[in-house]
């Protein structure tokens, strides 16, 4: 397994690499996205009310890889996009819609009477949310957002599947290569634990310290 | 732990167990006939030739969904293989998968295999090949107006070509034109779709294969012919000497009277991108 690794360690650590590219870039994404879908949610608008449950039931009920090969064969007929991105963009907008729905039930977790203390403290419904009810909602939501997380990196595996050269194409390729089915697994496995338990330990450390602080 | 929930994990043991032991049974290997010239008497003796084709290969071996029948260039060819073998015979045609045609022709379920199947030193350990009867070889697939001519052309840096995962075409093509990035997807109507995408320059695998593609749409061609000598060659099971000679002499009649040019013409004239002549070489 050592030389395995010696022997194809250019291989490993691009795909290493493109791992982490895509999923920092997917976590800042996905958290930007699914917090504003969380608010069109609660809003007090029909309209974005509406939109919002849309965009959130559509994309948590498709497949990851549906989404994925739907940027990288159809959207590409019209955008030149990579496999990279197509993954990327597919991962990204999929976990969104989970986040959203963590930070929703965050939202409606804090009670009432805070949004009504600001807003009758002159406020307005916006400044209320933003330095009110979000602080305290995503102190509630940090475990399950962590879980988002470590889904969300595990999930851009799904990179493999439209070449996007990140840790498990690299696996699939050293495995055609080698003739060695085992051992490229096995290497990918530990990388991908490289990146999910100080995530796993950082979220626990995280939810501790905020509780202490109260 | 509750006794219920003991029950339960008990019953759900057993069950994977049994799963297990049906699947071993399941998996026995297959062992080639020790009797000589088996399958040739077979054939003389019942006047019926069970042919192994493809089933999804366009052009070559494929089930024609309206008539239920299965037609193609190797069809055709197994029918003229068959009328040359023994003139009385009918031809029997049973669809076979690349990974189940070994295990039925040793069975005897099936007497010959000739479906886009290429000639290795690997296969022939296994079973014993009539002379190739289709020049096949890796080639690439492009979009017309694409400006590339051949395997060669793509050996710059930037270029991508498309392949699927796990074939030996994807290795191969490395050798051709190691500048260029081989990008591989799971399976090929994958990379097909890819290539119309523009995920890639070229599509890479058999010719055959390729014409088949080529033949179901205006934009893609192949170009540059076979850059490989992959071969497709009649298998048959080992020990059939008699066979292995009645077939070889049919190709060559085949070639040599006119009917080869003519199958070649029905099935390829329409495709883009190739010269249905160099097929018999």
């Amino acid at each position: 397994m050592l030389s395995l690794f010696q022997t194809h360690a250019h291989d490993f650590l691009t795909g290493f690499g493109w791992t982490i590219a895509s999923s920092v870039l997917a976590l800042i994404g996905s958290l930007i996205l699914g917090t504003v879908f969380a608010l069109m949610e609660v809003v007090p608008n029909k309209a974005a009310n509406i939109i919002g449950r849309i965009y959130i039931e559509v994309l948590r009920n498709i497949p990851l890889l549906v989404i994925t090969m739907f940027f990288y064969v159809v959207i590409a007929n019209v955008v030149k996009i990579s496999g990279f991105a197509a993954g990327t963009l597919g991962l990204t907008l999929y976990t969104s819609a989970f986040i959203a729905e963590t930070v929703r039930a965050g939202i409606n977790a804090v009670p009432n009477g805070q949004l009504e203390g600001a807003l009758s403290n002159g406020l307005s419904w916006w400044q209320g949310m933003r330095y009110v009810v979000l602080p305290q909602a995503f102190k509630l939501v940090i475990p399950p957002l962590g879980n988002q997380f470590i889904n969300l990196i595990k999930n851009s595996s799904v990179l493999a599947f439209v070449a996007g050269m990140d840790l498990m194409y690299q696996a699939n390729m050293i495995s055609q290569e080698t003739f060695d089915t085992f051992g490229p697994f096995i290497i990918v496995a530990i990388f991908y634990l490289i990146l999910t338990m100080p995530m796993s330990y950082y979220m626990r450390y995280l939810e501790n310290k905020l509780n202490k602080e109260g | 732990m509750s006794r219920k929930f003991k029950r339960t994990w008990r019953a759900v043991l057993a069950g994977a167990a049994v799963a297990l032991l049906a699947g071993s049974v399941v998996a026995t290997p297959v062992h080639a006939s020790d009797k000589k010239n088996e399958a040739y008497n077979r054939i003389m003796k019942s006047d019926k030739m069970v042919w192994g084709v493809k089933g999804d290969t366009k052009l070559m071996g494929l089930m024609n969904i309206k008539t239920g029948k299965l037609e193609g260039f190797d069809v055709d060819m197994a029918k003229q293989i068959t009328k040359r073998v023994n003139p009385k015979a009918k031809v029997e045609l049973t669809q076979i998968t690349s990974g189940t045609r070994i295990p039925m022709l040793l069975n005897g379920n099936i007497d010959a295999i000739i479906a886009t199947m290429s000639i290795t030193p690997d296969r022939e350990k296994v079973v014993d090949f009539s002379k190739p009867y289709f020049n096949a070889g890796q080639a690439i697939l492009v979009k017309k107006g694409s400006g590339i001519k051949d395997i060669y052309d793509l050996n710059k840096p930037g270029a991508r070509i498309l392949a699927v995962a796990g074939s030996t075409s994807a290795v191969v093509v490395k050798k051709f034109a190691p500048k260029a990035k081989v990008v591989a997807l799971s399976d090929y109507a994958t990379a097909l779709t890819a290539l119309k995408a523009g995920q890639g320059d070229a599509l890479t695998t058999d010719n055959g294969i390729l014409y088949g593609m080529a033949a179901g749409s205006k934009s893609l061609e192949v170009v540059g012919g076979p850059f490989t000598k992959e071969p497709y060659g009649v298998a048959m099971d080992e020990n059939n000497p008699k066979l292995v000679k009645a077939v070889n002499k049919a190709i060559d009649d085949i070639k040599s009277d006119g009917t080869y040019a003519k199958l070649a013409k029905k099935w390829f004239a329409g495709v883009k991108g190739m010269d249905w002549k160099e097929l018999a070489k």
